[in-house]
């Protein structure tokens, strides 16, 4: 019985460094996924690294990979494909002079057109006018 | 009034659309204009003892072809590529990309080696390096060993003959 319990702690700790490996890699592989997510694909823009099949999705992705193996930080990656790609690659672009229209203008549509509907409903509204006297009379009369 | 108003933003928002139309969505403009060219040392296509490195280059203005033998827009502009070339105004060097020997030098005998020499980029490391998403690419590279211009997509000899040529006959004399 003791005997077996040693056997089993033992395996335990032979296989516990390729169960921390197992971890690291998933962790990595996360890691990779999300990023690759968050960068546009140059080939086939309309999908991002993580979704492309495209030779140089797969490539890049690697390239990913090994960076952060490598222990560079999710910031360096993305320094690395805009140094490339520039800032098209980003799925969120910074906000600087040539982005701000991007940034902004979705906005500034919103406002523009709470501001027309506020106006147009109002005035809309405004013709309705008090009932006078004898259509109040009337409807009493109506609603007995 | 209202009616003018609905026009008006309808034909505003076709001119929009007429630009957008205009517009190339793949012609990415490349954040390395102006910066030095990548570092690389390569083995050449034609001769795998050989290394060619942009520092060879440093000095002349050049200029840097990306293609492979598996590109059919390649095998368009290989033409144009080869008339610049001849033309002899400045070196054109190729980067073989993410292509296969076997298929890449029976590429050239069939279509004409119009190259100085071929880098071979087997891994495409160094087409990451460049920026190269769509092959056919032509950067322009002066005398610095700076990166001037890039074309992505097939040369034609209207880019050749409009901006091209201008722009080397400017740096081979100016900078």
């Amino acid at each position: 019985m003791a005997a077996r319990r040693t056997l089993l702690l033992a395996l335990a700790f032979a296989l516990a460094p390729l169960a921390t490996r197992a971890v690291q890699e998933s962790a990595l592989d996360q890691r990779v996924d999300s990023l690759a997510h968050e960068l546009r694909c140059l080939v086939c823009q309309n999908q991002s690294l993580a979704e492309s099949a495209a030779p140089l999705a797969v490539d890049l992705r690697n390239q990913i990979r090994e960076q952060l193996a490598r222990g560079a930080s999710e910031q360096d990656v993305l320094d690395y494909m805009v140094a490339r790609y520039g800032d098209f690659v980003l799925y969120r672009p910074p906000l600087k002079a040539s982005t701000i229209a991007l940034w902004l203008g979705p906005f500034a549509l919103a406002i523009g057109g709470a501001i027309l509907l506020v106006r147009r409903v109002r005035r809309r509204r405004a013709p309705e006018r008090e009932l006078t006297e004898a259509e109040r009379a009337r409807a009493a009369q109506l609603l007995e | 009034m209202k009616l003018a108003w609905v026009v008006g933003i309808f034909a505003a928002l076709m001119v929009l659309l007429g630009v957008g139309l205009t517009l190339d969505p793949r012609e990415v403009p490349s954040p390395l204009i102006g910066k030095p060219a990548p570092a690389f040392e390569l083995p050449l296509l034609e001769a795998p003892d050989r290394v060619f490195s942009e520092k060879h280059m440093l000095g002349q203005v050049w200029i840097l072809n990306v293609w492979a033998s598996w590109c059919p827009p390649c095998l368009v502009e290989h033409p144009v590529v080869s008339a610049l070339a001849k033309q002899g105004v400045v070196p054109v060097i190729g980067l073989n990309y993410k292509d296969a020997r076997e298929d890449a030098l029976p590429w050239l005998r069939r279509n004409g080696d119009p190259y100085r020499l071929v880098a071979f980029d087997a891994a495409g490391r160094i087409g990451i390096d460049y920026g190269v998403y769509g092959v056919p690419e032509t950067y322009v590279i002066d005398r610095q060993g700076v990166i001037r211009y890039k074309h992505i997509g097939p040369l034609t000899a209207d880019v050749v003959q409009r901006k091209l040529e201008p722009m080397l006959k400017d740096l081979k004399h100016g900078g």
